[in-house]
Parts: structure tokens; sequence; C-alpha cells
């Protein structure tokens, strides 16, 4: 079965080649049937692809321990789910997920813009074919999942803190979005090949770049409920390099995200547009190079491998490429559009993409600081979190307040009189809240403070413009109160559909800010029947027990949970021991108050043979609005990428040429 | 042979196959030139994203000057260069589907 799956990859690296060559030289020369032959090749790479990747993963329902990969990933008692996410527990599965969602997605991108921007999709063949190579060339001749070895009785087993039901997912979703910016960047570069600088590039990549953007996104929030789960130390993000890694691609696609909307709206920064874009995409390749080529110490890294340099070889490439075409297309991508004033929509626009870009290149600069200390030094000097949650505070509260003022002002100009009328009872609102919040004693913490009263602000503004909308829709349509709402969302998908995803921002800054500037923590070594207290509750260590699971020993502390006198029942947390893979994980117990948001957080640090305990034990202010925050961004989303038949409709009469045009109405 | 590696050579066919398809539809098309924009069409295009880009500017503008987003006095201040904008926009194009003698192609089209 290893030859079957081997030949597939050396199928897809061939079909990736002859897309690269043939794609080339189809655009260069003009010919259209190598044209259609290229992205042929590039649609049947997805196929090859899907080939090898069924035979990894029936290698792992079949427990075919003569798969080197399989049996280092995996045994027979491993729960059947965690044998399916096993396929991406270590690096040859993950690079082949990567190849799998790439040529998946560049399948589709091609065929979807085949009408629209087919002299573009010539040139973009080439581009995702160049990338596709890159991957399968590390699974074909570097990091294989295909070796085999004399089959033994059992595997060794999954990373225990893999086996949790957020690392079936997360993994996915962050490579749907690491992967999903491959194709935006590919237009780019498709565009500025064929020099083709007009909007098409944009118009076919809006979507993929919000579904990437949006799958980045969820694949970091699971990442980080999955850390608060499982990784025990009582926070959902540390500043971890791979953690980061994930962050930045975000961070750079969310200002293209803001930044191409003035392109689309006054045709300004068209080369802040390609140059953020292609930034997204080496930034993708560089988090996937720190996951997975060990070459920075983090919880998440779980390889050590030679692909480092060869990953390192291609982010070169592929930056030394984008500068490039960026640098010859320099006259067409100029443009005379100028900002006309600094108090306007495409100011504040600009304003917010400098923040962002700021913040991402602090994070990437603190990130690679390591590797660049140790390369030069001969020491590795690992940058701390106050480093991180200074540039957070400083980028992230401006941002934060941009989010309420930018969507509100006028393009081109805004005078101030008219800004004082628009932000008069939002900022009435937030000030109100800052007074209450300080009077409350949240005063303790100036940043979760200012957190919190920004967030007002931006809330009042996202409010104030549904009700303002919804009344001018009926004023003049006449229209009930829930048609004039739903009809205002359905014909402004993009702008209410982001306001949807600001208000989630907005929960995840109110989350993040309470959980950390506002929590409380204690901890101590507790006998049965001793006790803690901490904010208003107070825990009585109860009992210790002990069972088999499905493929662990699970030891739990069982304490009693009170608050002010009433009793809360009983919280869990302990450690299970993994026989096969012989790993202990720390399994923590959370109780969840869906009335406040607040989370109680217990750790059993240290178990002791005389069945004492140490524990840490948290409250977790408003740390479940992280998580809401989630479900509210991924609505936000599917608003924003629902397509709307209308713009469509003019899409299609402005992409297609005029010949093909007078011949369909000849023929209606 | 074993049936993994007469499903990999299936593979290598099929990979071939599908390859060769445009090909093979057609060994002797034609033409076999790539249907690309020409420069009359090039610039119609442009020339239509600035009209679509000036219409939609001046669209939002009026929906958030009667939403109350955009007050009475910064309205009168752009609502002006937005109309001259789009104005400018159409004429442009109009003047490109003169040259192109697009009108002509339409009508005809209609007639048939």
């Amino acid at each position: 079965m290893a030859e079957l799956g081997r030949a597939a990859l050396i199928v897809t690296l061939g079909l990736a080649v002859y897309a690269l060559v043939a794609g080339g030289a189809a655009a260069a020369l003009g010919r259209r049937r190598l044209a259609l032959s290229a992205r042929n090749a590039l649609v049947a790479s997805f196929f090859s692809t899907l080939v090898a990747t069924i035979v990894l993963v029936a290698g792992f329902l079949r427990d075919d321990f003569s798969l080197a990969y399989v049996a280092g990933h995996s045994s027979r008692e491993l729960p059947l789910p965690y044998k399916i996410s096993a396929f991406w527990g270590g690096q040859e599965g993950s690079l082949l997920l990567w190849l799998l969602v790439l040529t998946g997605y560049s399948a589709l991108a091609v065929w979807l813009a085949r009408k629209r921007a087919r002299d573009l999709v010539v040139w973009v063949t080439p581009v995702l074919a160049g990338i596709a190579i890159g991957f399968t060339w590390l699974l074909v001749a570097v990091s294989s999942p295909f070796d085999t070895i004399p089959a033994a009785a059992d595997g060794n087993g999954l990373n225990p803190s893999l086996q949790n039901p957020y690392m079936v997912a997360h993994p996915v979703f962050l490579y749907l979005g690491y992967v999903g910016l491959a194709v935006p960047f590919a237009f780019a570069m498709g565009a500025l090949l064929s020099g083709r600088t007009d909007e098409r590039w944009i118009v076919a990549t809006r979507r993929w770049t919000i579904v990437a953007w949006t799958a980045l996104g969820i694949g970091q929030l699971l990442g980080a409920h999955w850390a608060y789960q499982e990784v025990g130390w009582g926070g959902y993000y540390a500043w971890d390099p791979v953690e980061n890694a994930a962050l930045m691609p975000w961070l750079a696609a969310t200002a293209f995200l803001h930044s191409v909307m003035i392109q689309e709206k006054r045709g300004m920064l068209r080369v802040w547009n390609v140059t953020l874009v292609s930034l997204a995409f080496c930034l993708s390749l560089f988090g996937t190079f720190l996951t997975r080529s060990g070459v920075v110490s983090s919880i998440h890294s779980f390889t050590q491998s030679a692909i480092g340099p060869w990953f390192l070889g291609f982010i070169v490439v592929a930056v030394v490429f984008s500068v490039t075409m960026i640098w010859l297309r320099l006259p067409q991508l100029r443009t005379s559009a100028r900002l006309e004033s600094l108090v306007s929509r495409e100011a504040t626009f600009l304003y917010n993409n400098l923040l962002l870009v700021a913040l991402c290149l602090t994070i990437l600069w603190g990130t690679a600081w390591p590797i660049l200390s140790e390369a030069v030094r001969g020491e590795s000097v690992v940058v701390g979190r106050p480093y991180y949650d200074f540039f957070l505070r400083i980028f992230g509260l401006p941002l934060l307040l941009l989010m309420g003022i930018g969507p509100l002002v006028a393009w081109r100009r805004a005078s101030l009189r008219g800004l004082v009328r628009v932000f008069a009872w939002p900022a009435g609102i937030a000030l109100a809240v800052g007074l209450v919040l300080i009077l409350l004693g949240s005063g303790s913490s100036i940043p979760g403070l200012i957190a919190y009263t920004f967030a007002a602000f931006v809330l009042a503004t996202i409010g104030h413009e549904f009700v303002r909308g919804t009344t001018a829709r009926r004023a003049l349509t006449g229209e009930s109160m829930p048609t004039a709402f739903g009809r205002l969302i359905g014909r402004n998908r993009r702008r209410y559909g982001g306001y949807v995803v600001h208000a989630s921002i907005v929960l995840l800054a109110i989350g993040v800010a309470g959980s950390s500037a506002y929590d409380s923590v204690v901890e101590g070594k507790l006998a049965r029947g001793q006790s803690l207290s901490v904010g208003d509750y107070r825990l009585t260590y109860r009992d210790l027990t002990e069972r088999d699971g499905a493929n662990a020993t699970e030891i739990r502390a069982v304490l009693d949970v009170r608050r002010g006198g009433d009793s809360l029942g009983t919280i869990k947390a302990g450690k299970n021991a993994y026989s096969v893979e012989q790993q202990v994980s720390n399994e923590v117990g959370i109780r969840s108050d869906p009335l406040t948001g607040e989370d109680l957080f217990v750790i059993a640090e240290q178990v002791n043979d005389d069945g004492t305990v140490f524990f840490r034990i948290f409250v977790k202010p408003l740390v479940n609005l992280i998580w809401l925050a989630g479900l509210v961004f991924v609505l936000g989303s599917l608003i924003t990428l629902w397509p709307d038949a209308r713009e469509e409709r003019r899409l299609a009469t402005r992409y297609v040429p005029e010949r093909e045009r007078a011949d369909r109405t000849a023929t209606t | 042979m074993s049936l993994w590696l007469l499903l990999a050579a299936a593979l290598v066919v099929a990979g071939v196959v599908v390859v060769a398809l445009p090909f093979l539809r057609e060994p002797a098309p034609e033409s076999d030139a790539l249907h690309e924009f020409d420069a009359a069409e090039r610039e119609r295009l442009g020339a239509e994203e600035e009209r679509d880009r000036a219409l939609a500017a001046l669209k939002e503008l009026e929906a958030d000057h009667r939403a109350g987003r955009v007050s009475d006095d910064d309205y009168r201040a752009v609502v002006g260069v937005l109309r001259r904008d789009a104005a400018e926009a159409l004429r442009a194009l109009d003047r490109l589907r003169v040259e192109t003698g697009e009108g002509t192609r339409k009508d005809a089209a209609k007639t048939a």
C-alpha cells in the first residue's frame, strides 16, 4: 500500500512541475490548449494528492505499523477520532494535509475564476503549481509519510496533549487558513506577471481571503481553547512562537481586508495591497516553518526535523519573487488618487493598517529574536511576555478605538462638527461606562479600564449603526422593523457583516482584558478536608479517585465548591497516565458561570503518594466571552461571505469580453 | 506486480490522459490563441471600474446622509465632487463605446 501512496505523491510532483512549466509557457506564448492542459494538471494534482491522503488514513485505520509514520503516531488502543487526527499529528502528515488543502484550493480557485479572470488564471496556474512543487518535493524527497519499517506489534501512540477534541479540528482550520492565503497571493502575482493590475485579482480573491482569514481566526481560537483545557497552565495564549506564527498572517490579512476596500472605493493603495497579500502568504510559510522545523522551542513544535533548510529556501524564494514582481510593476501600480484629508474613512483605514502591520512586525521581531540571537551570538535569547503585552496595549488599544471610529467617518473628508454629531452618543455612553467601572473598582488596571471604555464605545457605535440604518430604511420603504432590519443586512452584507465581526473582536477584547487584568489566583498543598479560598469561592478537597479510561489511567482530585453560603457542586482536576505513550498529562477542572462568563479553573499540579495534592486555582472573569466571540466572528464572516446576486451579475457583465457580450445578446 | 503497483500505474495513465485532454479534444483547432482582453477591452474595463467606483461612492454617500452618518455640511462638501467623478466616468465610457463601435454592434445584435 505504501507504494501507491509514494506513487501518488510522485504523480502530484510530476503534474505540478508540468503545470508550472507548461502553464508558464502557455501564458508567455499565448497558447490556449497548453494553458488548459496546465490547468488540468493542477486540478488533477488534487486528486493524486487525495489518493495519497486516503492511503495514509487507511494506514491509520488498519493499524498498519509497517508505515513508520503510523507506527510513530498511533497505537491499537487509540480511539478512532484520534487515529484520524493522528494523520496530522506529526510532520509528514501535516505537510501532506498542507498539500491536500493547497491543491484542493488551487483546483477550485482556477476553476471558479476561469471565466471572469481567464487571462489572469493563465498566470495564476504556474504560481500555484510552484507553491505545490515546494511542498510535494518535501514529501517525496525529504520527509515521506510512506517510509516503511518491519511491522511492529503496536505503535508508539499519539502525544497525549494531542488527544483532545480541539486538536481534531484546530490544525485543520489553521491549515485551511494558512494555505488559503496562497490563493490571493497567487492571483496577486498572476496580476503582476500578466501586467493586468486592474481590480480583477481582488474581485477574484475577495471571498478566498475572507475564507482563509476566517479559518485562521477559528483555528487560533480552537487552539486557544485547547491550550486552556489541555496544557494546564491557566491561560489560553502564551505568546508562544507557534501561536505567534498563526497570529502574524492573520494580522497581515486583516490589514489587507481593510486596505483592499480603499482600492475598491478610491483606487488607492495598489502597491500596499500586493505587499500586504505577499506578506500574509510569506508569514503563513514562516508559520509552517516554525511549527515544523523545530528551530524554536515551543510546546507546539512536536518534531525536530531536517526540513528546516529546505523550508527556509522556499520562504526566501517566495520573498524574492514577490519583491521582484512588485518592483518590476511599480509604474503600473501607481495611481493618481491621493488622500484628500487626514480625517476621512480612507485615512482611518490607513491608520488601522499601520497599527496592524506595526503589531505584526513587532510580534515577528519577538518571535524571530531567539533564532537571530542564536545565529549572531550563539545563544538563543527568548523574548518574554512583557514585551508582547506592552506592544499589544500600545497598538491594540488604538486599534480597538479605530474600529468604532473608522466605519462612521465619511469617505474623502469629514468635518469636526459632523464627527461630533455622529459620535456624541457613543462617546457619552463610553464615558459613562468608564465612570461606572471606576466606581465599581475596575481602576486597578488602567489598560483594562481603557479597553472596557473603548469596547463600550465600539459596541455603542455598532448598535447605533444598526438602529440608524434600520430606521432610515423603514422611513424610506415603509417596511416593518424586522423586515427593514433583515433587508438592511441583506443588501449591505459586507458592511453589516463587518460590524458583526467588529462586535466579535470587542467581545474578545473584553474577555482578554477581564481574564488577564482582573483575574485572581491562589495555590497551596491540601490534604483531604482542607480548603482554599479564591475570589468569592471556597474549595474543599474531598477525595482522590482513580479509574481506567480508554487508553489512560485517570486520577482525579474531587473538590466541593461553595460561593457565599451556596454549594455549587463539585469540580474535578487531576492527571491522565498514558501507558503506551509513557506520558502524563494535566487534566484541569473548569466550572463556567454562563451568566457572568466567569470561570473557576483548577489545576492539580502535583498529586502525592500520601493523597495530598498541590493545587493552583484561578478565577477568570469574563473569559467565556472569548469563546462567544468565536461564534459571533463566524456569524459575521458568513454574512460577509454570503453571495449577493446583484453584485455577482454586475461583475459578470463587467468581466465578460465585449465580443462575447455581443454574441450572447445576439443569441437571446 | 502487486495490486498497489497496478493502481499506481493506473494513476499515472489517468494523469497523462487528463493533461492531454485539451489536445485530444481539439487536435487541429482553428485558433490556438488565448482569449485575452485586447488593449481596447482593458481600457473599457478600467473605465467600467471607474464608473462603478464613482457610482458606488455616490450611492453610499446618499445612504450615509439619509441615515444621519454624514452631516449636511459634509454631504454638501463631497457630493458635488462625487457627481462630477461619476459624470466624467460615464462620459469616458460612452466615448470608448463610440470609438470601439460597440453601440453599433449592440444595435445589430438586437436587430438579429
